[in-house]
């Protein structure tokens, strides 16, 4: 190879330390370098220029720049490499100044350094081989996994760029958590009424398919072409042809609590699950149903099928979005609270019910034990949040909902008391503070304390709620006709699930993101992206946001119709390799498989880190362009200096 | 001439070769006696490397990669370089050499003043223990 050395003075920036006319003497004595010249700015066009013609006129077919750092200037540099002919890999780019200048005073010993940086970088440079970029062809459709707002607005958001979403959901209605609430904070628009628009608006897209019922249930495959299996329940009524009419509810004779209003009312075990679920039919809930065959002989568009078996569909898919979200943290874990023993005691998302017109009150705010007319509600927050004991992570959105049902309460109740138990109230929002300042204007007492233990007085049916404030320092006994509790949010993500799409997740189960900064919905598996409360706590906007950035990024790999990937992988010695697998297990992608002995890295699947190579006992699996021999000479090369 | 060290290090690209591109943004100082090897990830240094380099010339190996348990950028590369220095330490004490002479330390991109101090004193360590195999004096 004919090797051209460049150096760059950057100024004195390089040249006052490092003397790089001595460089240039020194380097010409490294084998393969047939030419070596310094100049005062490389990046600069006459410097840039310099390069291209002692490319020309040297006949060089292999260049080293030493100057700034190449997350810089290395594209500078490689474009005019590529320019003149040659392949990127014929280039190499090493720093003499963020490694060598601006970390040295002594000249001299700078001075040996850059030549030593140098003799490095040429000897990387000979042993590089030439690759082209790796080339995937994409599937132009994305499976979002979830179908709440986050899964509504991503697919959504998908369609409207036109590419087909395949959106499943494992309840019955798609709509989530968003559909069971009365209003949203600070804003207080009523939730359904931005909702279900959108949930009319998805399944009307005709690149939409809605799978409910629905979970996934295998994934093969890589980014640009996941093969997933679906596992579909059975529905029980054909969506098509259900008119809603509800004779077969009314005959229906089981009875089971309804999970949408959250065990406060019943459902028979043929039910739609809210008014504007979607899709628009009944469901039969086959672990309550008794096959009694009342409905189907009552059903005037012979829509109900008690025999429909679970089905197994199979697509193809280039991206999957996961918008699994989130559930409530279970109150009961916390006794003390009493919740599942004392009826008076709900959660949070069992209040939005009781505030909703549609909820199992008609919007009375109401006890759930004898129907008496609520005056009095103590509201506790941070139930299992911030606490080591149960989720020591702040689930950020409770402040804000306990402040909305807080107003909510007082503006719907004249005459009404609201107080809230609170640790810290935390705000950060557009428009938070205001609307907290507002709640406690309306009359919301705010403590600042923990509660040691809830019960029913028996005389009068009341709850009492000892706890204690301190601000005041003292203890506390308030009697209540409801407590309301606002626990934490946890992730609905399961290990299985996780483990299916190969993605990390943290010590609370909540996805984990690339990089939290700059790559927040992206997860370490090229291809699987995150959206929502899977990845952790966050309110409906930056669902909402983070689901359409989640769409972008798919759009972004999957538009163009293939993928291109740096050619930088690990690539095997089939002479060498004798299929004992230890690459296979080092590997943290599953990128290697042993196909008829031999080992065979999937070039769409490994990113390049080069541990197979580190690992494997005989050298016969390589990280291209890192390659034992290749590192091995750029080590002795560096240590050959002086 | 006073004998001096020869240090490589290898840093991987993402924390400690970031790191080591912030300690010169910032200006820091630290002992020439050291020259960088950026490779992708800690887990791609094997120890016939770092043998390599003792056999050519090198008194000490100075192996930088990211913190612990979540910060490299391939998962896990960094655990196992952690097991692999780990035993190659305990077969150079075996072979009679001092296994001080391999360090490896998690610095992360922004931990630019942890980098200088570790190669500082790494230097100085690999100083006190003297040229290798003692005969370079
Ligand atoms: S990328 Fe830094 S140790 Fe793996």
């Amino acid at each position: 190879m004919r090797v051209g050395v460049f150096v760059c003075n950057c100024g004195v920036n390089i040249a006052g330390v490092v003397n790089v006319k001595k460089v240039v003497e020194e380097v010409k004595k490294i084998p393969g370098v047939v030419h070596a010249e310094e100049y005062i700015y490389l990046c600069s066009q006459p410097g840039q220029e310099l390069i291209a013609r002692a490319i020309r006129e040297k006949n060089l077919d292999g260049v080293v720049v030493a100057a700034c750092t190449p997350s810089l200037h290395y594209d500078t540099f490689s474009r005019i490499v590529e320019t003149a002919g040659l392949s990127k890999y014929r280039f190499e780019m090493v720093s003499i100044r963020e490694l060598d200048s601006w970390v040295h005073l002594d000249k001299a010993l700078a001075t040996e350094k850059a030549v030593r940086l140098i003799a490095g970088a040429v000897a990387k440079l000979r042993g590089n081989r030439v690759y082209e970029p790796i080339r995937i062809e994409v599937v132009k459709k994305v499976l979002v996994i979830g179908g709440g707002i986050a899964g509504i607005t991503a697919a959504l958001s998908l369609a409207k760029m036109g590419i087909p979403v395949v959106l499943i959901e494992k309840s019955p209605s798609i709509g989530g958590k968003m559909a069971m609430l009365h209003e949203t904070f600070p804003t207080l628009d009523c939730a359904q009424c931005i909702l279900t628009p959108l949930m009319a608006e998805v399944s009307r897209h005709p690149l939409v398919k809605i799978y409910t019922l629905t979970e996934l249930d295998g994934v093969e495959g890589h980014v640009g072409r996941f093969r997933v299996k679906l596992r579909v329940k059975p529905r029980g009524v054909k969506i098509g042809d259900c008119r809603l009419c509800g004779f077969c509810e009314r005959v229906c004779p089981v009875e089971v609590p309804s999970e949408f209003n959250r065990g406060l009312s019943k459902r028979k075990a043929i039910y739609i699950p809210f008014a504007q679920a979607v899709p628009s039919a009944y469901v039969v809930d086959f672990d309550h149903c008794t096959k009694c065959g009342r409905c189907i002989r009552v059903c005037p568009v012979k829509a109900i099928d008690l025999e429909q078996r679970e089905e197994v569909v199979e697509e193809e898919v280039g991206a999957i979005i996961l918008a699994t979200g989130y559930e409530l943290y279970p109150a009961e874990k916390i006794p003390e609270y009493g919740y599942g023993s004392i009826r008076d005691v709900v959660d949070s998302l069992q209040f939005e019910r009781i505030l909703d017109v549609q909820g199992p009150t008609k919007g009375e705010i109401k006890r759930p034990s004898d129907g008496k007319p609520v005056r009095r509600i103590v509201f506790i927050q941070c139930v299992g949040s911030r606490d080591v004991n149960h989720l020591p992570y702040c689930s950020k959105i409770c402040c804000m909902y306990t402040a909305k049902h807080a107003l909510l309460f007082l503006e719907r109740v004249p005459g009404s008391e609201a107080y809230v138990f609170y640790i810290d109230v935390r705000t950060g929002g557009k428009g938070f503070e205001e609307f907290y300042k507002r709640v406690q204007e309306e009359g919301a007492v705010y403590i600042k304390g923990r509660v040691s233990r809830i019960y029913r007085d028996g005389s009068t049916g009341d709850l009492v709620v000892e706890g204690y404030d301190l601000l005041d320092n003292r203890e506390l006994a308030l009697r209540a006709d409801l407590v309301v509790l606002a626990p934490g949010m946890v992730s609905s993500l399961n290990r299985k699930l996780a483990e299916l799409l190969k993605i990390p997740v943290d010590q609370y189960m909540f996805a984990s993101e690339v990089h939290p900064k700059l790559r927040p919905v992206e997860t370490p598996t090229p291809g699987v992206l995150i959206a929502g409360t899977v990845q952790g706590p966050k309110d409906i906007p930056e669902t909402i946001a983070q689901a359409a950035s989640a769409a972008a990024k798919a759009a972004e790999l999957l538009l163009r119709g293939f993928i291109e990937k740096e050619p930088i992988i690990a690539e095997v010695d089939k002479e060498k390799c004798n299929g004992c697998r230890i690459c296979v297990t080092t590997c943290p992608y599953g990128a290697i498989e042993i196909v008829e002995g031999k080992a065979v890295v999937n070039e769409a699947i490994c990113e390049g880190c080069g541990a197979c190579e580190a690992a494997c006992p005989v050298g016969a699996i390589h990280l291209r362009n890192y390659r034992e021999d290749q590192l091995l000479e750029v080590v002795k090369s560096v240590l050959e200096v002086g | 001439m006073s004998w001096r060290p020869r240090i490589i290090a290898f840093f991987c690209k993402w924390c400690a070769g970031s790191a080591a591109e912030t300690a010169g943004v910032m200006r820091l100082r630290y002992d020439p006696n050291i020259v960088p090897i950026i490779v992708p990830c800690t887990g791609r240094i094997d120890p016939q490397l770092v043998v390599s380099a003792f056999l050519n010339g090198a008194d000490g190996v100075l192996i930088g990669g990211c913190h612990t348990p979540n910060d490299c950028h391939y998962s896990s590369g960094n655990f196992k370089a952690f097991k692999r220095v780990y035993m190659l330490r305990k077969m150079l004490a075996e072979v009679g050499v001092e296994p001080e002479r391999v360090r490896l330390e998690w610095i992360s991109a922004t931990e630019a003043p942890k980098l200088v101090r570790v190669v500082n004193e790494f230097v100085e360590e690999v100083r006190r223990l003297g040229p290798m195999g003692g005969s370079r004096a």
